[in-house]
């Protein structure tokens, strides 16, 4: 029987509720806005839970486990035990009875499945919280009703639900009767301040299955009767195949079938290693129709770019060339970042099988909607013939943005009509291309005679990275006259978000090329940037994206945490970045031994309003530092003929455990909404190591890796 | 093909592969012992780490007729009940992100811990640079083979 009834929750997010079958409560919602919706349906169903237009749910079962689906793709950003956290708050939950559950793809039932850069925390706070603080308020009607007293008698505390006389029932044994219950329509949340499990440092909820090898990952997904390919793509960008030979793989032991399409040939065998083995014996001969692109082009092209090309303007305040006739001092520098890879430890793969009733397809993907769609149009079969169900991803660092792995697992499936593992080799990984963009930059300061910057501007040059700025970030504002220009350059070699995309080498750039003023103006560059915040926040300078109080907090608690200018044979660099919504101060500490500069503690002060898990906010800021420290340190691809020299580990350089340096983490943790943390605390990380190594050996390194150049190399 | 006979977590196990077939295909595809991960195969990355005969080895560059009867232990045989102390100290410091290394970190911190049971930071630092966690989750890592040695008799 279904019942329906119409709620008017403004733009709020809605709940829709039916009883389980085994007697218990299922609270549907949307961790999505819903674009122009000025009203929402409630539907009350029972018994069945085929309601649709929800992305998410909230179950409590009669033995009072409760447990939420989550849409988001897990990928070591703790976004499953962080969810759980938020609801188990709002609903007074015993933690330990709380789960998480990885929802499949299910646009019939679910709105919108897909993950975005540090997105999923503020996307979903206030759902996640209304969804729990919503049963609870049922859960305390029932209750009462139960009881026949008041609700405003009644509280709630991990689990149960309380009178003031004493009497005490638990959440398994009211969730049959609240299902019954009409949805509140407006709940009270709680206030900061009373947060008793958001805030914990509680541990993620994955643990147990990880340290004991549980299959979780894509690469764990085995199926009776699967077959396993490997594919050799061009090994150069912009080649293409001229001829091929497949004999010689075909006769491999253990070889099903040799397939070719696009510029791909897929060799299929009983075993992974059968198929890796044979893949060598293919002969296939590529040619191109203009010449390979060489990283020695690719600095011929920057600078060309830089001196002619046709820039687009970003952002223009004020007068930039009037403002440079006048300037008593002018400090120019060029940074440049190349091409580097994600290197997720976990290889792409996907599981496709293509069947005359739909496909199935099966892997670690951060957006199994448009794989579907991909899929979809590929093999013209239409998409609600087409599942997707999500594994735990062993690493992403934006390379799973991209589904192309999952269409060649199912154009393989729909050739040879096997259900088949896909499996990318790590070279495969490597030379397939995603690189973060290769760019340039040239950096331009005007200061009067007092020192204060009278213009900035910046021309960035980006290999395919459309907009290599980000026109709006500090010090925008804090500066009368400001001109941000972008070049674009089209290359063969394919790109794609790479963790925190833009800022993760502009932030380099921008925070060093403010030291280097710093150092023009005789200024203490820390002091500099509080100058320049304080300007922005008394005479600002057209748009200001960025909170100017939260920025100012973040770079003088780093300061005081660090003891900046007063420690002694230790030298101190600073960078403070926003991005993604979050602020981030770090200050970098080396010090000399035998005349050589050696890093040894970085401090980060982090405002992401709200620390939902204290400890997996550390990890992801830990992890930031890391992933920023060692790229900046030690990435990069080198390309002669459009192929990348390095192939593999024994030849790309990925920071080891002996190479980290100490970390101090703090956050400012002020109650405001949370925002991402997946991304924040990289972008700083390389300014605040380039500055500290300056002022260690006097040095300045305007490009990455690091250990390329001077100090570390002579240039 | 050659029918070997493996020694794998206390029990012996038949497969039929050839000779070339590294272990760490074995107990994937033809064990479906998945703990054992694949990350670069060229023994740079250390996520395929097992124990032979108690010494921690790299699985994706042993070929299976090199291992004869010598006594294998993956990730899913280090434990009856996941109290092996490095795991529980995995557990207790909140090791894991991604989790994908983290096998292969916990292989090689066990085998390490049994040969220097009380080590240093630099010798921890020094045994465990052969695993790379891309994640870096470094600092957690090294805690908890600190951790897991206050464990260990």
């Amino acid at each position: 029987m279904i019942m329906n009834k119409t709620l008017h929750q403004g733009r709020r997010n809605f709940l829709r509720q039916a009883s389980l079958a085994s007697g218990g409560l299922f609270l549907g919602f949307s961790w999505f806005e819903e674009a122009g919706a000025t009203e929402q349906l409630l539907q009350v169903l029972q018994p069945d839970i085929d309601v649709s237009g929800f992305n998410s749910y909230l179950s409590i079962t009669k033995d009072g486990i409760v447990t939420i689906a989550s849409p988001n793709p897990e990928l070591g950003q703790n976004i499953r035990t962080s969810f759980a956290q938020i609801v188990a708050e709002e609903l007074d939950a015993d933690w330990s009875k709380v789960k998480v559950v990885q929802a499949p793809l299910d646009t019939k039932r679910f709105d919108r499945q897909l993950t975005g850069g540090s997105g999923a925390i503020p996307h979903s706070w206030k759902r996640l919280r209304t969804a729990g603080a919503t049963a609870k308020q049922m859960l305390m009607q029932a209750a009462a009703t139960q009881w026949g007293v008041p609700v405003s008698e009644c509280k709630t505390e991990n689990g149960f639900v309380l009178h003031s006389s004493g009497k005490k029932l638990g959440y398994g044994e009211l969730a049959a009767t609240a299902s019954k219950l009409e949805v509140p329509k407006d709940v009270v949340l709680k206030d900061f301040k009373d947060f008793k499990i958001i805030g914990k440092p509680i541990k993620n909820v994955e643990n147990r299955n990880i340290v004991t090898g549980k299959p979780l990952f894509g690469l764990d997904f085995y199926r009776d009767g699967m077959v396993y390919a490997v594919v050799q793509r061009p090994p150069a960008f912009g080649a293409k195949i001229k001829s091929a030979s497949v004999d010689a793989a075909k006769a491999s032991p253990g070889v099903l079938d040799v397939v070719t399409f696009n510029n791909n040939v897929a060799v299929v065998a009983k075993s992974s290693w059968e198929a890796m083995k044979a893949k060598k014996l293919l002969k296939v001969e590529y040619e191109a129709d203009k010449a390979l692109e060489s990283s020695t082009d690719h600095e011929k092209i920057f600078t060309d770019l830089m001196a002619n090309g046709q820039a687009q303007t970003k952002r223009k305040d004020g007068d930039v060339d009037a403002a440079f006739k006048n300037a008593a001092k002018v400090v120019k520098a060029e940074y440049q970042c190349p091409f580097i890879p994600h290197n997720p430890m976990e290889p792409m793969n996907f599981f496709a099988d293509v069947r005359e009733d739909g496909i199935e397809l099966i892997g670690p993907t951060q957006t199994p909607q448009a794989a579907r769609k991909a899929v979809s149009d590929l093999l013209k079969v239409p998409e609600d013939k087409v599942t997707v169900d999500i594994t735990r991803l062993g690493g992403g660092f934006g390379r799973r943005l991209k589904f192309d792995y999952a269409v060649e697992a199912a154009q393989i499936s729909s050739m040879i009509k096997k259900p088949v593992k896909l499996i990318w080799s790590r070279e495969d990984d490597m030379t397939g291309g995603s690189y973060r963009p290769a760019v340039r930059y040239r950096f331009e300061a005007a200061l009067d005679a007092s020192g204060d910057i009278i213009a900035y501007k910046c021309k960035g040059v980006g290999l395919n990275e459309g907009n290599s700025l980000r026109q709006d970030n500090f010090p925008a504002g804090a500066v009368e006259n400001y001109l941000m220009e972008t070049v674009n350059h089209v290359t063969p070699i394919t790109v794609g978000a790479w963790r925190a995309p833009v800022t993760n080498f502009l932030a380099f750039a921008e925070q060093s090329f403010l030291d280097e003023i710093a150092e023009a103006a005789g200024k203490d560059p820390v002091q500099m940037r509080l100058d320049l915040l304080k300007r922005a926040k008394e005479k600002p300078v057209g748009a200001i994206k960025y909170d100017i109080a939260r920025m100012d907090t973040v770079i003088r608690t780093a300061v005081e945490k660090a003891g900046w200018g007063k420690k002694k044979d230790v030298f101190q660099g600073f960078s403070v970045y926003f991005s993604h919504a979050s602020y981030v101060a770090q200050v970098c500490e080396m010090v000399v031994k035998n005349g050589k500069p050696e890093i040894s503690k970085i401090y980060a002060v982090s405002d992401c309003g709200v620390v939902v898990n204290e400890s997996g906010a550390k990890q992801q800021v830990m992890g930031a530092i890391v992933d920023g420290y060692g790229h900046a340190m030690f990435g990069k691809l080198v390309f002669k003929a459009g192929e990348p020299e390095q192939k593999n580990f024994d030849r790309y350089r990925l920071i080891r455990m002996s190479e980290i340096p100490d970390v101090d983490l703090s956050f400012i943790n002020n109650g405001i909404d949370p925002t991402g943390l997946g991304e924040p605390a990289l972008p700083p990380t390389g300014g605040a190591v380039a500055n500290a190594l300056y002022k260690a050996t006097g040095v300045r390194v305007r490009k990455q890796p690091f250990v390329d150049q001077p100090p570390f190399k002579k240039g | 093909m050659p029918v070997y006979t493996l020694s794998v977590n206390g029990k012996g196990l038949k497969v039929d592969v050839a000779e070339d077939t590294p272990l760490l295909w074995v107990l994937r595809d033809h064990l479906r012992l998945l703990g054992t991960k694949y990350g670069c195969g060229v023994g740079q990355c250390g996520a395929c780490t097992i124990h032979m005969n108690g010494s921690a080895m790299r699985s994706c560059l042993l070929p299976i007729s090199s291992v004869g009867a010598a006594k294998i232990t993956t990730i899913e045989g280090l434990s009856a009940n996941a109290d092996h102390p490095v795991q529980k100290a995995w557990e207790e410091v909140d090791v894991p992100q991604c989790g994908y290394c983290q096998s292969g970190q916990i292989m090689t911190a066990a085998a390490f811990l049994k040969q220097v049971p009380k080590p240093t930071m630099e010798q921890i630092k020094s045994a465990m640079n052969g695993n790379i966690c891309r994640c870096g989750a470094y600092h957690r890592i090294r805690e908890a083979v600190q951790v897991a040695s206050t464990k260990t008799k």
